[in-house]
Parts: C-alpha cells; sequence; structure tokens
C-alpha cells in the first residue's frame, strides 16, 4: 500500500460530527468505576478521546472536592457529556438534563432512561417522551437505545441530535450481540450512530466500527480492565483499525475455498 | 429554621440566603448546580434568593460515570 492511500483514507476519515460540533476521535470515554482517579486520567489520555462522559449526582457534604470530577478532569481539554444514568422516569431525565445543563458548560445530554434494574435495557417509551421534552428545551440529545431499529428512527424524528444503541447490557463486556440490528440502524438513521455499552475488549470494538457506525462509548471495558491504561491504548488502535476496514471495504463471504497462489505452474 | 439539604435535614440561622448555605457548607458556586424545591437556581441569583423554613434544597456536581 502506498503512502498516497494511506492518507486518502485518513482524510476519508476526517471525523464526524453531532449537531454541527466537529469531533476527531471516534472513542468516547466514561469516567465511572475507575480503581482511582490516576488511573482514570491515565487512561482517558491513552484512548485519545475528546468526548467524557459524567454523571450528575449529590455533593457529599461531608467529603466534598475530593469526588468531583472536575478535581481530576479538565473541562478545557475535554467535551463533557453529561448522562441521565440511573434515572427510571422521562421526568427524572428531564430533571437531570437541566441540572447538567445548569453548569454551564454545553447543550448535549446523553440521554437514558433505565426501564430494568437487572439488564438495566432502556424504557423506551419514557425515552422518547424525555428526549422529545429536551429537543423543545434546546439540548442536543444523544438517545442511548436497544438495538432496536424502529426506536432508533424514532429518536431521531424525534430530532436527537445522536442515538446510540447498545452492543450488549450496561457492564456486561458481552460485545456485540446483534452486528446485524446495529449495521440496519447505521444505514438508515441520518444522524450519527454511536455504540454505547457493551464492549469488553479491543476485538468488541474493532467489529462494532467495522458495521460502519459513527463511533463507541464505552466505560468499564476500561475502568475494569487489570490495567485500564493498556486497554485504553488497544481500544483505540481497534477503533481506527475498525473504520479504517469498514472504509477498505471487506471482501465478500464465500462458502467454498479459493485458492492465493496460481493453480498453473504446478509440477507434474 | 429547619431546611432539608441533599435529603437531610439541617437546622441554618435565619434569615439565609442560598449563598449563605454554600458558604456555611464549604462549597464554590461555581462548583455545583442548587436547585430549590425542586427549580433550578442560577447562580446569579444565589445571593438573592432567601430560604425559609421547610425548604428542600439540591447541591449537585459531576461525577464519574458512564
Amino acid at each position: 500500500m502506498t503512502n498516497a492511500v494511506i492518507t486518502t483514507e485518513f482524510a476519508l476519515d476526517a471525523g464526524f460530527a453531532i449537531a454541527g460540533r466537529s469531533f476527531r476521535s471516534r472513542l468516547m470515554v466514561g469516567t465511572g468505576k475507575y480503581r482511582s482517579n490516576m488511573d482514570m486520567v491515565r487512561a482517558i489520555e491513552a484512548s485519545g478521546a475528546e468526548i467524557v462522559t459524567v454523571a450528575v449526582r449529590r455533593v457529599d457534604l461531608d467529603r466534598t472536592r475530593e469526588e468531583g470530577v472536575l478535581y481530576h478532569l479538565s473541562p478545557d481539554q475535554f467535551f463533557l457529556l453529561a448522562n441521565t444514568a440511573g434515572c427510571y422516569t422521562a421526568d427524572e431525565a428531564i430533571r437531570y438534563a437541566r441540572l447538567a445543563r445548569e453548569a454551564g458548560f454545553n447543550e448535549f445530554v446523553k440521554l437514558e432512561v433505565i426501564g430494568d434494574r437487572e439488564t438495566l435495557l432502556p424504557d423506551t417509551d419514557g425515552l422518547l417522551t424525555a428526549a422529545r421534552e429536551l429537543v423543545r428545551e434546546g439540548f442536543k440529545v444523544l438517545a442511548y437505545t436497544n438495538d432496536d431499529l424502529v426506536t432508533a428512527l424514532r429518536l431521531e424524528d424525534a430530532g436527537c441530535a445522536a442515538v446510540m444503541p447498545l452492543a450488549s447490557p450496561i457492564g456486561s463486556g458481552l460485545g456485540l450481540l446483534n452486528p446485524y440490528s446495529i449495521r440496519t440502524i447505521k444505514a438508515r438513521l441520518s444522524v450519527p450512530v454511536v455504540v454505547d455499552a457493551g464492549v469488553g475488549t479491543a476485538s468488541d470494538a474493532c467489529l462494532t466500527m467495522e458495521q460502519g457506525v459513527d463511533g463507541i462509548l464505552m466505560n468499564t471495558a476500561l475502568a475494569e480492565a487489570q490495567d485500564p491504561v493498556a486497554m485504553a491504548w488497544a481500544m483505540r488502535r481497534a477503533v481506527e483499525a475498525g473504520r479504517a476496514a469498514y472504509l477498505a471495504g471487506r471482501m465478500p463471504r464465500r462458502e467454498v475455498a479459493v485458492p492465493s497462489s496460481p493453480e498453473r505452474g504446478m509440477l507434474t | 429554621m429547619d431546611i432539608l439539604v441533599n435529603g437531610e435535614s439541617r437546622r441554618v440561622p435565619a434569615p439565609a440566603t442560598l449563598m449563605d448555605l454554600l458558604g456555611q457548607l464549604g462549597l464554590d458556586p461555581r462548583t455545583v448546580v442548587v436547585e430549590l424545591n425542586r427549580e433550578i437556581v442560577r447562580r446569579p441569583r444565589l445571593g438573592e434568593t432567601q430560604l425559609a423554613d421547610g425548604d428542600a434544597v439540591e447541591l449537585v456536581h459531576f461525577v464519574g460515570g458512564g
């Protein structure tokens, strides 16, 4: 392969935009569950991520500053994407989104409305209700959803800036369970599709990006890796490789072998 | 007066504004978002918003999450 081709590929992958805002890195990372804040900061740096998710919670009045994530992570260095994790109703999610916006960083919100405590699968009714209201209030909504095409289409219709179907349940590390669904969602939506949740290791991330999606958001795969910094390094490259492979266009699958060496010229 | 702060009851000397409360708790108003009885109170208004007996205050910030 010539350098010209490589340059073309990277030119093709100049990044992507959500609600008119451009991002170079297709890997987004969470900030939860790290064993230490230093692990978190070093892993995020190694991941090359620009978008970093945070949660909204009560200030602990006994031991304040220590636990605020902005004490460790500079909001100038990253694009903070607040989530509504832990919310089980549309009203609750709307309340959290408004609080997050009031922090004053941006109007983006990663909307989660959870419907089941065991699987943390989304309540799609509540999700659509909350999405419509938040869009009406001027939020740029990135909606965490299941891998259902019809829900994804409705979220797009509701005005969401991006749709975030899961690869598998949050924190499960089960990888991409339904490549077909993710591929179909990406093919049918006009807004960016960012797979959120379920990726466990680099091959999961690569396979996910090979479906053509715009990006991946992950948290536990890094935070619970034995070495989060090394895993972040691997994930960054897996996302880049998966994207490049998608752009390159894979060979067709065949049920029969086709030799790679010439059949002519064999000795008799 | 008795108010609720993040779900816990607290006695604060009256009169007091939200800004006074943050001061008593040692919190920098730039690092928290304040809700009073379920309504967000923006930073410029913290100093002029008086607390009343029975008020419910929520003080939130960003923590690690996915």
